[in-house]
């Protein structure tokens, strides 16, 4: 039985700000299914009491000094922007209104 | 004689430092050889041959005066595309960043800098480091030197092929599930990725935070090690670097090159050996060949068992496309990269989502769904949460091994590079290259790859693991190998030629 649905999937990619095309919401529900099935061989393993491990290391609370640092110049921070205007980037709107 | 390209960085790094050859002779010969075969091999992105040459004149200066200089200085290097590079144009192989020039260097980059490696350009990769055979970069594949109809590996099969083919002597990669051991092993050339923690993720364009690890690809242990000196060490910007000594490497790698490794003992992981998750049997064939000569050297070899280690794929197939799918949320179009359908009616929202799917390819569109998926409400216990707990079974695993043994080893992968578009039609049969490496990406320890031996004619990697900052044992384990070949494995590439060129055309895909 397959575990994710096409429409899961167009689902998923809406949320993730992918606008996909039907093909690729074709190939990707079936791949998609094969990986989440080898995923749940992951439900017979007993985690009971089990700590996560997310560093080879762990480590606590990094802290720095609390000093001011240079700072990315902003002409250099606007450089990379698609679209910038006035020293500042400029976006689409964001509010539901005609521009 | 032999040529400049055929020496190894040390030799370099002594002839340039002794005045028997100079800075810009040596960079100068790989840019060349960069131009006569990189048109076949297709293995950077992009070259900055004033870039390099200028920095080699600082170094010929420097030696001119009389200056004490770092053990690789005047080197030439080559840089994974997804380390960002000052000026340098940087775009993690994907359309997304098509034209960015970061404002900004990464710490290993500075570090290369300082030690005055001149850098010859940025090498390919499947695009965010996502892949196993550098077949997803946006751009081109780039193609084994071994066989120009199959794959260098992946994802830093520019860097890898850019060694193997001689067009620079060293190269940085970047390792999150075994980006850095599987090219090496399929071009037949020395790759390691350290710790995690030991080098700096800071310009690392962020694939996997919990596991991404930036390293050392060259032709032998030796070399590998003095670049991975030169990258490593804590660094205040990356909260997840290890506030400790680097591991002692170019002291190991010299070690293990006097062919001894009497007392060393070397785990053989027992899961490895067994049903579906075996390597193919020409892999296996020169795996052992390389025990039996590690033996000869006086290792002893001890079984071990790691029964976790069968849910490490799994396991990395909910961490790393989990912190992908966080981590590829900055390409929203606004402040750098692609934009796309901005018609000056659309919503940032729609702008977004057309930015995004005309920006990404399908290994990283899967991923970021896969991820959602996995961190969305009511799934993030089961899956990434469970995860992160089998992940700590995984390095009890570790532990527990090397309570008995000073280090592990394995093949690098189960297969050598295959054919191109043989594996990109199912997703989990291209995962299945990093069976082998990825343990050691969920424990967290130090892993390299270094050449064993050939199967159909081409390379097979060995992989040794270490414990926690124990890098060294790998280094020593691998050089200690080296020593019993007469001749390095990545010396005896077949030559590239104009007359492969032309097949390339009809077996590249």
């Amino acid at each position: 039985m397959s575990t994710i649905s096409r429409e899961e999937v167009a689902h998923l990619a809406r949320l993730a700000r992918l606008e996909v095309t039907d093909e690729e919401l074709d190939a990707f529900a079936g791949q998609l299914d094969v990986i989440l099935q080898s995923m749940k061989t992951l439900a017979e393993v007993d985690t009971d009491g089990v700590q996560p491990t997310s560093h080879a290391v762990p480590l606590v609370n990094v802290f720095r000094e609390d000093q001011p640092q240079p700072s990315l110049p902003r002409d250099a921070a606007l450089a990379g922007g698609p679209d910038t205007f006035e020293d500042r980037f400029r976006v689409p709107r964001i509010l539901d209104e005609e521009a | 004689m032999s040529r400049i390209i055929d020496k190894t960085a040390a030799e370099l790094a002594a002839d340039i430092r002794d005045g028997r050859l100079t800075s810009v002779e040596v960079t100068t010969a790989f840019l060349d050889r960069i131009d006569a075969v990189d048109g076949t091999v297709k293995a950077f992105l992009h070259v900055d041959r004033d870039g390099a040459l200028a920095t080699a004149r600082e170094v010929d200066e420097a030696v001119a005066r009389g200056e004490a200089l770092g053990p690789l200085a005047g080197v030439p290097v080559a840089v994974k595309d997804v380390v960002v590079t000052k000026g340098m144009p940087t775009t993690a192989a994907s359309k997304i960043l098509e034209g960015w020039i970061p404002p900004y260097d990464a710490t290993i980059v500075e570090r290369i800098k300082a030690a005055k490696l001149p850098i010859l350009g940025k090498t390919n990769m499947d695009e965010f480091a996502m892949g196993s055979s550098t077949e997803y970069s946006a751009y081109f594949k780039t193609v084994n030197p071994w066989d120009t109809g199959r794959i260098p590996g992946g994802s830093g099969g520019g860097s890898a092929a850019a060694v193997a083919a001689k067009m620079a002597p060293l190269a940085i990669g970047t390792d999150t599930g075994g980006s850095i051991r599987q090219p090496g092993a399929v071009t037949g050339t020395f790759g390691a990725k350290p710790t995690y923690g030991g080098n700096s993720r800071y310009g690392l364009i962020a694939f996997s935070s919990s596991l991404d690890t930036p390293g050392p690809v060259s032709r032998n242990a030796l070399d590998g090690a003095l670049l991975h000196e030169v990258i490593s060490g804590h660094d205040p910007r990356d909260s997840t670097s290890i506030d400790a000594p680097v591991p002692p490497v170019v002291e190991a790698a010299r070690l293990g090159a006097t062919g001894d490794l009497s007392g060393v003992k070397l785990g053989v992981v027992k899961e490895f050996k067994e049903g579906a998750d075996a390597a193919e049997p020409g892999v296996v064939a020169a795996y052992e060949a390389g025990l039996e000569q590690l033996v000869k050297l006086g290792a002893e070899l001890v079984e071990v068992s790691c029964p976790s280690f069968a849910y490490a794929l799994p396991t990395y197939y909910l961490i790393a496309p989990s912190e992908a799918s966080s981590n590829l949320a900055r390409y929203d179009g606004v402040r750098y990269g692609l934009r796309a359908g901005d018609d000056g009616k659309r919503s940032l929202e729609e702008v977004m989502s057309l930015t995004r799917e005309a920006g990404f390819g399908p290994e990283v569109k899967r991923r970021i769904i896969l991820g959602t998926y996995a961190l969305s409400a009511g799934y993030v216990d089961a899956f990434y949460g469970k995860a992160q707990k089998v992940r700590t079974l995984i390095k009890q695993d570790f532990e527990k091994a090397f309570e008995q043994v000073d280090a592990l080893v394995s093949p690098t992968t189960p297969f050598i590079a295959f054919e191109f578009g043989a594996r990109t039609g199912d997703p989990y049969q291209m995962y299945l290259a990093d069976l082998y490496t990825i343990p050691t990406n969920m424990y967290g320890g130090p892993g390299v790859s270094v050449p064993v031996g050939l199967s159909e004619g081409m390379p097979v990697g060995l992989q040794v693991m270490g414990p926690v900052l124990g890098d060294d044992i790998t280094y020593r384990v691998a050089a200690a190998l080296e020593s019993t070949q007469d001749v390095l494995l990545a010396d005896t590439a077949p030559e590239i030629s104009a007359q492969r060129f032309t097949s390339f055309d009809e077996g590249g895909k």
